[in-house]
């Protein structure tokens, strides 16, 4: 278990919600943060602009995770649809916007040469998806629920089942790479890249929620997650004459 | 106004690159032939505290075209686009922490209606350990009006330097390294964005 969790000085933009850098207890934090203050600086051109759907064609099978490896076999693992909206934080949806997604399999086992614990790989399960937000800008992805997996932070660590998510969204601010959590997993509470997080609120936004709704019959469990990111919003950075 | 609250970021973690670096995703080559604009390679290491090199990051870069224009909607500014170039790269380091980029020289960016931006390429770092992604920007060591560029004053005068890209003399076509040193001594400028 963990016992300590010394938080570092340096964090990026709202303290409420961004981890910061150095976080003890997760020791890859120790060698990797800066240890120096981050510097404001005015948003220009260069941020307030960004990459668009710029990698090459997507298309819908990217999005199925059960069946992407292209065996003609389908993954192993309760069938889930992970579906939502990407918005900026003053609720305008973000449409035609990349999501890449990286994930476990059902057995908790990355298709990764770093990744050698005795789980049993899939096949036919790559754990690789992406797709483009529709015009709504929702996204939906069919794949399989990831398993738990241990890692070596400290004795008998374990990650909870997550999904990787990284998004592009409208212009620089907007880039984000964060992990999807799902329901009542007994693991939260004593993981430390989730916990970095500093409120209990924004640890929470990390959770998706089962929905009904979303659910198939007799083919799909349903889970929903929104993901906020920042806005291309620019604060007017005013001229030496107005003494910024 | 703000009724949305942000989605916190996470660690990319180790297992990422089969996903963020497969084929078509991975983009070190941002030219094609008919790109405009003069040839240059970016290449540096990525370093730890250690000055260990980083194994398992990913660099991403967002630039302007030669004439200094966004592909981008936000920018409606007059210059003209290229149709073949995106202005965006992702790179994985290798086992000595190493990417590299294959572009062009971008070209200078308004900062606002009457004063101009030195050229520069917006730089994106991500690795295991990183619970958030490193943002700094690339600036060319030989080009003349850095002094005056708004952005870079803003970095304190004795870390500037950590955001000049050297260029490697008698390279063809032209090298510029641009090492990312993420903690310790001259650890790179990064910003708060």
């Amino acid at each position: 278990m963990m016992n300590h969790t010394t938080i570092g000085a340096i964090v990026r933009g709202d303290r409420e919600v961004f981890p910061p850098y150095l976080y003890e207890a997760y020791q890859s934090t120790r060698r990797r943060a800066p240890t120096l203050p981050l510097i404001d600086v005015p948003l220009t051109l260069s941020e307030l602009t960004g990459p668009g759907p710029t990698i090459s064609a997507i298309t819908p099978e990217d999005a199925d995770l059960t069946r992407n490896a292209g065996t003609g076999g389908e993954a192993i693992g309760q069938r889930i649809i992970v579906t939502g909206w990407v918005l900026d934080e003053r609720g305008q949806t973000v449409p035609n916007t990349l999501l890449e997604i990286w994930q476990a399999n059902a057995a908790g086992r990355y298709l990764h040469k770093r990744d050698q614990w005795p789980g049993p790989l899939d096949p036919n399960f790559l754990g690789i998806g992406r797709c483009l937000t529709n015009e709504e800008g929702i996204y939906r992805f069919l794949t399989i629920r990831p398993g738990a997996y241990p890692w070596k932070n400290h004795p008998n660590a374990w990650r909870p089942a997550h999904i990787h998510f990284s998004v592009f969204g409208p212009s620089m601010l907007s880039r984000l790479v964060t992990q999807m959590y799902f329901p009542d997993d007994p693991l939260h509470p004593i993981d430390p890249i989730m916990q970095s997080v500093p409120t209990e609120g924004a640890r929470h936004r990390l959770i998706a929620a089962y929905d009904h709704t979303v659910t198939e019959p007799e083919w799909a469990l349903g889970y929903r997650w929104n993901i906020v990111v920042r806005g291309a919003y620019a604060t007017p950075f005013e001229s030496p004459e107005g003494g910024q | 106004m703000n009724t949305f609250l942000l989605t916190a970021s996470q660690t990319v973690g180790p297992f990422f690159s089969p996903c963020m670096l497969r084929e078509g995703a991975c983009r070190n080559v941002l030219v094609q032939p008919e790109t405009s604009g003069e040839r240059i390679r970016i290449e540096g290491h990525v370093f730890d505290g250690d000055r260990i090199p980083v194994p398992d990051a990913m660099v991403e870069i967002w630039q302007a075209n030669t004439h200094g224009r966004y592909n981008h909607a936000a920018d409606q500014g007059p210059a003209p686009l290229d149709p073949t170039f995106s202005g965006f790269g992702r790179s994985g380091t290798e086992d000595d922490g190493k990417y590299w980029f294959e572009t062009i020289r971008p070209g200078p960016v308004p900062f606002d209606s009457e004063r101009m931006q030195a050229p520069h390429i917006c730089v994106t770092v991500f690795s295991r350990g990183l619970l958030n992604h490193l943002v700094t920007r690339l600036y060319f060591e030989d080009e003349p009006n850095n002094a005056r560029d708004p952005v870079l004053q803003c970095v304190p005068a004795d870390r500037r330097a950590t955001l000049l890209a050297r260029r490697e003399p008698g390279s063809e076509p032209i090298v510029y390294r641009f090492d990312i040193i993420m903690q310790g001594a001259d650890e790179t400028a990064f910003f708060n964005l």
